[in-house]
């Protein structure tokens, strides 16, 4: 299929877009990882020298490290959330007749592609104060007694982040169940299996490298989202990216802020990664 | 196939009510006559759509946003078509290494680039142009363009371009005429999804805007960070309007699933 080439035949073809690639990314990446490393003052700015002060400072001030747990929190609540409703809602989908299939999936999918801001206004104002739709809605069905803070609360923010990264998890989870053969449970249900059965022992485990792949999608995104904590979760509270928003155009530190963003960079590559090889190890003979 | 039981549906129900409610209770608002943030009690109003025409910020940071997706999304669907094709004709040393490189601003968290870029522009005295976006908003939506193009190169049908170079179709018209033609869907699509990222980014973008070159979703945000009142709403509501619009296009042209997982499986 694929003809081998030097790299310099096909040259003609990547140049272009791997110099932009190197000179706008790759480049201003080092320079966030130098600045990290330069010091700053009140008074005298920016200054290109070389100190670890930042970087000891990030992991030693207790405020960056509750900050940091804060944000690890969040992201896997949020994840939890996303997996646990977002995979029987998958599977609710491919059982479904294929005609509302399609509304259903434009309906869940479609908000992925809706901007991030419109949809956290959306939760802004169910949450609104003790009388807002979401708590008079839970006190209506009996669910709660009294209304539970949203805005400005974790809680908040980690139900809004869920929505905002459903999409994912339903998407990774839709795309393992299109490969699951329907004989197979067919097979199951023929011999006797209950449906319960069907789903716990003969659905779920070929879905599982879906489920996973998608969690780890939704974490790292969980982790790096900015709009909605910084919306819902207000000035106060803090996760990684809004920190490093507030140090780079508030306080004006910018290599304290360079090494927070670098620091969250390094912190959910290496989860991706982790995650993803442990992933690919465990189900090896999925992606074969 | 079998039916979905009753707690199933049950389920379902509760499940797109939960996806639906934030968009819905957007627009719902949107139409209150009331000067405070209240559910239209007494009839639509379109006040507030009509208010928006009262703060110039709003139309113009509209227009940015236009502007900025439909340029970067074009240099980066120029840029693709060509790696795409490399990609999926071509083995070479450093294949894989290139095409991570070319998909790594997906892993990378925004607020992560955001601050690359500023420090970067800053640095070369260009902080706050538009031209800083632009060039921000390539690297932002190129894998989106290179996804979609590389699966519509990889499936696409070489035998016909064989049968065209027999017939003596030069280079130029061989692309023009046959090569291009056949990725078309892929191409489209991976413009309109490019589009739509770039349009609603804003966690970069807000490092980037200065107030001249504000984009909508950023002067949304700030605003929301100020006060939230009906206004904003209204505003959130148009651009909720228009991306269900081009949702339905890009839905009908190629089927949403396929865009957003990146394969072209209805095609092939």
């Amino acid at each position: 299929m694929a003809e081998r080439r030097s790299p310099i035949a096909v040259a003609p073809l990547l140049l272009p877009a791997t110099l932009l690639f190197i000179a706008v990314l790759a480049i201003p990446l080092i320079m966030t990882l130098m600045l990290s490393f330069y010091s700053w003052g009140q008074y005298t700015g920016i200054v290109e020298d070389f100190t670890v002060e930042n970087w000891v400072e990030v992991f030693t001030d207790p405020y960056f490290g509750d900050v940091f747990l804060r944000t690890l929190r969040i992201s896997v609540f949020a994840t939890l959330l996303a997996a646990l409703f977002g995979t029987p809602e998958a599977y609710i989908l491919k059982r479904m007749d294929p005609r509302w299939r399609g509304i259903f999936l434009l309906v869940i999918l479609g908000p992925l592609l809706m901007s991030v801001v419109a949809r956290t206004l959306g939760w802004a104002l169910l949450f609104g104060g003790n009388s807002g739709v979401a708590n008079q809605l839970l006190m209506g069905i009996g669910l709660i007694d009294s209304p539970i803070p949203f805005m400005f609360t974790e809680t908040g923010v980690v139900i809004a982040l869920a929505h905002v990264m459903m999409p994912f998890m339903v998407l990774s989870v839709w795309a393992s169940l299109q490969r699951l053969d329907p004989q197979v449970e067919n097979a199951a249900r023929s011999l006797g299996a209950s449906q319960a059965t069907v789903i716990r022992r003969v659905v779920l485990p070929q879905i599982m490298p879906g489920i996973l792949s998608g969690s780890i999608i939704v974490f790292a995104l969980s982790a790096s989202a900015f709009a909605t904590p910084a919306i819902i979760g207000g000035r106060r509270l803090k996760v990684a990216s809004t920190l490093a928003y507030d140090e780079f155009l508030n306080t004006l530190d910018w290599p304290l802020g360079a090494a927070v963003a670098v620091l969250l960079l390094i912190a959910i590559v290496l989860i991706i990664v982790a995650s993803n090889r442990l992933v690919e190890r465990r189900y090896a003979e999925v992606f074969r | 196939m079998k039916r979905n039981g009753p707690i199933a549906l049950i389920f379902h129900a509760f499940f797109v009510t939960f996806m639906v409610a934030p968009i819905l209770v957007v627009c719902v608002v949107a139409f209150t006559s009331h000067g405070y943030l209240s559910l239209p009690t007494d009839g639509l109003s379109l006040r507030w759509f009509r208010e928006i025409a009262n703060y110039p910020e709003f139309v113009r940071a509209f227009w940015t946003s236009i502007y900025l997706g439909a340029v970067s999304s074009t240099v980066a669907v120029v840029l693709a078509v060509p790696a795409a094709l490399a990609f999926s004709r071509y083995d070479f040393t450093g294949k894989g290494a290139l095409a991570a490189f070319f998909l790594s601003p997906l892993m990378i968290p925004h607020v992560v680039l955001g601050i690359a870029f500023l420090r970067f522009f800053t640095q070369g005295g260009l902080s706050g142009t538009m031209a800083a976006l632009i060039i921000s908003h390539i690297i932002l939506v190129f894998p989106f363009a290179l996804r979609l193009t590389l699966s519509a190169a990889t499936g696409m049908d070489r035998s016909i371009e064989s049968a065209a170079i027999s017939l003596g179709a030069g280079n130029l018209t061989l692309f023009r005429r046959v090569t291009l033609p056949l990725i078309l869907p892929g191409v489209i699509s991976g413009w309109a999804l490019s589009f739509i990222q770039s349009f609603d980014e804003v966690t970069m973008t807000v490092f980037l805007a200065a107030p001249g070159t504000e984009t909508l979703p950023v002067r949304m945000f700030l605003y929301v960070q100020d006060n939230i009142d009906p206004l904003v709403t209204s505003v959130s509501a148009v651009v909720i309007l228009i991306t269900m619009v081009a949702l339905m296009i890009l839905d009908r042209l190629y089927g949403l699933d396929a865009v957003l997982s990146g394969h072209s499986d209805r095609n092939s």
